[in-house]
């Protein structure tokens, strides 16, 4: 979004515009790097250390104002006389699912067309009675279990939801068991009466 | 004692030619398999695009193999694609059919844009339907156009492609494809 303020004021040098077009309505991932970038441009060398400071500073401050009123210019979707039983359900059940355009974001935020029209059939299929279940299943039949933020529990999804404990506990069984081995092999064996007698002499030879 | 802790090593050196495998096989992260290979097409009954008065089914395309193409005129990737595919329907191989969408129900427009871009750059369709609010893009899993899936003679997806149809793609897994479900 900075970027665009800084391009509009006829900065250059602002990061190459293929590369938003590209992300188009799906939230930037590396938000800070390409926004550093553009406030560096906007605040060109003439100007005094103080002035550049205090312009990235502005900058920085509208920045986080305008995240903090972007759920507001997203909320458009909602109609005043929506039933707001069926609104608490999509947002619930669109937060555990995956838009896929943009698909660091849950269909509940993401902002792709193909977004606004699946949750469009949801709240439809929620208006005509279908469960969660039931709309779950029509996403995952048509996407795949890809769509779902938690992965169903399968036999392909063994190993994915039970390898870590499995790693854990076989990993705590091997070392139980080394460390058994080791106490074994430091054990002090008591001394033969030979090696008795040498050890005496040393130590008498050492303090006479 | 001492070979049992190579294990871990093991382990780790199989996790990264596995990693490594993927990293280099040139494989887009971002692509979703669909889950409708090896199952039916979705059967449908849509308006045509240029003659609203006329439906194409999938009913009709029992006992033929075909192409199934989802595209629209907002779709850079889809104008990209067009030329090829003019020139693949050509080649007469297999039969392309077209679905034009467009998300967020912007109907007219995209009727009106479809078929005059029809007019200008070709159409390699045999026909195209109109897919009105995307309804049957959502039902065949489409996500970012262009897709194009291929279907055989019984009405069963056997291949999706998922962005546009190079040559490589054409002469490497349609045409191969096509030859052996033709038999």
């Amino acid at each position: 979004m900075l970027t665009v303020i800084a391009q509009a004021l006829g900065a250059k040098g602002a990061p190459e515009g293929s590369q938003s077009q590209t992300t188009g309505p799906c939230s930037p991932r590396d938000t800070w790097h390409e926004s550093s970038r553009a406030l560096y441009a906007l605040a060109p060398g003439h100007l005094t250390q103080r002035l550049r400071r205090s312009a990235i500073l502005a900058f920085i401050a509208l920045y986080f104002f305008s995240l903090f009123f972007s759920p507001v210019i997203k909320a458009k979707e909602a109609q005043p006389n929506e039933d707001p039983q069926i609104e608490q359900r999509m947002k619930a059940l669109t937060q555990q699912v995956r838009c896929l355009v943009c698909q660091n974001e849950t269909l509940a935020d993401s902002r792709a067309e193909l977004a606004e029209d699946l949750r469009k059939q949801i709240r439809e299929q929620m208006k005509a009675g279908k469960s969660d279940q039931e709309i779950l299943a029509f996403l995952t039949q048509r996407y795949g279990d890809f769509v779902l933020y938690n992965p169903p529990v399968k036999v392909t999804t063994y190993l994915l939801w039970f390898g870590p404990f499995g790693l854990l506990i076989g990993g705590t069984v091997v070392l139980y068991l080394f460390l058994k081995h080791r106490r074994e092999l430091i054990k002090d064996k008591p001394l033969t009466a030979d090696e008795h007698k040498r050890a005496e002499n040393i130590l008498r030879g050492e303090m006479g | 004692m001492n070979r049992l802790l190579l294990i871990p090593l093991i382990l780790f050196l199989g996790l990264a030619a596995v990693l490594m495998v993927q990293l280099r096989s040139g494989r887009d992260p971002h692509e979703i398999p669909s889950p409708f290979i090896n199952k039916p097409a979705p059967a449908f009954r849509l308006k045509q695009l240029q003659d609203p008065t006329r439906t194409f089914a999938t009913e009709e395309m029992r006992g033929k193999v075909w192409l199934l193409n989802f595209w629209g005129t907002w779709c850079p990737a889809c104008r990209e694609e067009h030329p090829l595919l003019v020139q693949f329907a050509k080649t007469g191989a297999v039969p392309i059919y077209g679905v034009d969408y467009k998300y967020g129900a912007d109907d007219k427009d995209e009727r009106a844009s479809a078929i005059q871009f029809l007019g200008e750059e070709g159409n390699p369709y045999t026909v195209t339907v109109y897919d009105p609010e995307s309804r049957l893009s959502i039902d065949y899993g489409v996500y970012g156009a262009p897709e194009t899936f291929l279907i055989d003679r019984d009405g069963i997806i056997r291949y999706k492609q998922i962005g546009p149809i190079t040559e490589e793609v054409w002469k490497k897994e349609i045409l191969p494809r096509v030859e052996k479900l033709k038999r």
